[in-house]
């Protein structure tokens, strides 16, 4: 029987842990890629279009994660589609992360003062040209602190995919501590990257936001 | 025909009736103070002369460009008319010079040196030329306010509205903004203002507009409206008897 060096769990939690990170940045960049258009609906003047977002960010905010992972994972088989781990947990997360991505993103285009549409309306700048140019610059210095707190939650979230058999930092830990039965020292190393990997994030956002400030706030 | 012709103009916010058929024609190089207390419809007609509230009913045009609603008829009345307001609403992620730029640069397609020039010296024609760096946070509410003159100005419109431009200002700061307006007025632009420097309207403006309940309540010179109000609602807002 072969034994398990502690070398041995920390390099098969890393291993696994390039998965999570892959599955965060999925579900974060796919997310803004859905979210863009949800928003430029929901921002819109289109009354039915924009039921229709709030309806999805109602749904998906108000569902567990837990729950819209099994949807995808053995909903989808219903209709015939196989279902990999990977498909459905990218699908899910992605999603998931819209529908909140879409609302945070809102909050913060309509944090802009409503004299900032009306100055750059009365210069003759059309919809789109306010958007670019004058509310967006604004919109998304606020954005960056609740943004990168949502990407946070976007990685730990990734454990829940572990239920639907997608091995990424939480699963591996499940596994190796089935063959090691060490569970204090696996979990303790599995809490440990995801600090680390959390972490910057948070700090980076700190950073972002001085640095964005820096000019605004010299006097 | 006159610069800025308003006809029958009615508003409505919900069943609340503000504007209630307001005509009023504006000669170019006119200067126009507008009076009347808070809730009379006066702020409401200056926003309705640029689009900003849709009309319910009637017609504005100003110089010969109509009010529609569609974006296409709002751009080309919002090039003929610049607004200012109240709140200055500079835009505080650009610096001076970048507020006075941009609406050349993104509106009228003006080459950015060229919008540039034009910035420098619109930020001159208001005292606020070695200010061109500075963000609208560095600049006291003086400076703000004649820095969105000149934002305004740079897009070389036909007239101008003031919405209480010197009401958020501490009053030390007033006579910097006002003596802009001054020299505006001299130079032969076309002015819409409301508001309640009193002193200030009875020496520079041409016509003094009083408004009371949605409608134009009397009309005339300043040296004859303040002098001689006719009836009741004027002399008691004037504070005469």
């Amino acid at each position: 029987m072969s034994t398990f060096t502690d070398w041995d769990i920390v390099r098969n939690l890393l291993l696994a842990a390039r998965w999570t990170v892959l599955l965060s940045l999925i579900a974060f960049f796919c997310g803004t890629l859905v979210t863009l258009p949800l928003l430029m609906v929901r921002l819109g003047r289109w009354r039915w279009p924009q039921r229709f977002v709030s309806a999805y960010a109602a749904l998906f905010q108000g569902t567990p994660l837990l729950m819209q992972l099994f949807l995808a994972f053995f909903g989808l088989g219903l209709f015939g589609i196989d279902v990999s781990a990977w498909l459905a947990a990218g699908l899910a997360l992605t999603l998931w992360s819209a529908a909140f991505l879409a609302e945070i993103w809102r909050g913060c285009v309509e944090a802009v003062a409503r004299g900032q549409w009306e100055a750059s309306a009365s210069l003759g700048m059309g919809r789109l040209q306010q958007m670019r140019y004058v509310i967006l610059p604004q919109a998304l210095r606020v954005a960056i602190p609740p943004t990168v707190g949502f990407s946070v939650q976007i990685v730990k979230g990734t454990a829940l995919t572990s239920i639907i058999g997608f091995v990424e930092l939480s699963k591996a830990g499940t596994v190796v501590t089935n063959a090691t039965f060490q569970p204090f020292t696996v979990y303790g190393l599995v809490a440990l990257i995801y600090f680390a990997l959390c972490w910057p994030l948070s700090k980076s956002s700190q950073i972002l936001e001085r640095k964005l400030n820096v000019a605004h706030r010299n006097h | 025909m006159s610069l800025i012709e308003i006809t029958e103009v009615r508003k409505s916010f919900g069943t609340t009736e503000v504007l209630k058929g307001i005509n009023l024609d504006v000669e170019a190089g006119e200067v126009i103070a507008i009076i009347g207390r808070s809730g009379s419809g006066k702020s409401t007609l200056l926003r309705c002369i640029n689009g900003l509230e849709t009309i319910t009913d009637g017609s504005i045009s100003v110089a010969g460009a109509q009010l529609l609603d569609d974006e296409v008829h709002l751009r080309a009345l919002r090039l003929k008319v610049g607004m200012i307001f109240q709140q200055f609403n500079l835009f505080p992620h650009l610096t001076a010079g970048g507020n006075v730029m941009l609406s050349q640069t993104v509106v009228k397609k003006t080459p950015k040196a060229e919008a540039a020039a034009t910035a420098r010296k619109m930020l001159e024609r208001v005292g606020l030329g070695h200010k061109f760096d500075a963000y609208p946070d560095e600049l006291s509410g003086g400076q703000q306010q004649r820095v969105a003159i000149a934002r305004a100005l740079a897009m070389q419109p036909s007239a101008l509205l003031c919405d209480e431009i010197t009401s958020a200002l501490d009053p030390e700061l007033v006579a910097e903004v006002l003596a802009v307006v001054r020299e505006l007025a001299a130079e032969g632009m076309t002015l819409l203002m409301v508001t309640h420097e009193m002193k200030f309207a009875r020496d520079v403006c041409s016509r003094v507009v009083f408004m009371h309940q949605g409608r134009v309540h009397e009309i005339g010179r300043p040296e004859e409206v303040f002098a001689n109000p006719q009836t009741a609602e004027l002399k008691q807002f004037l504070g005469v008897n």
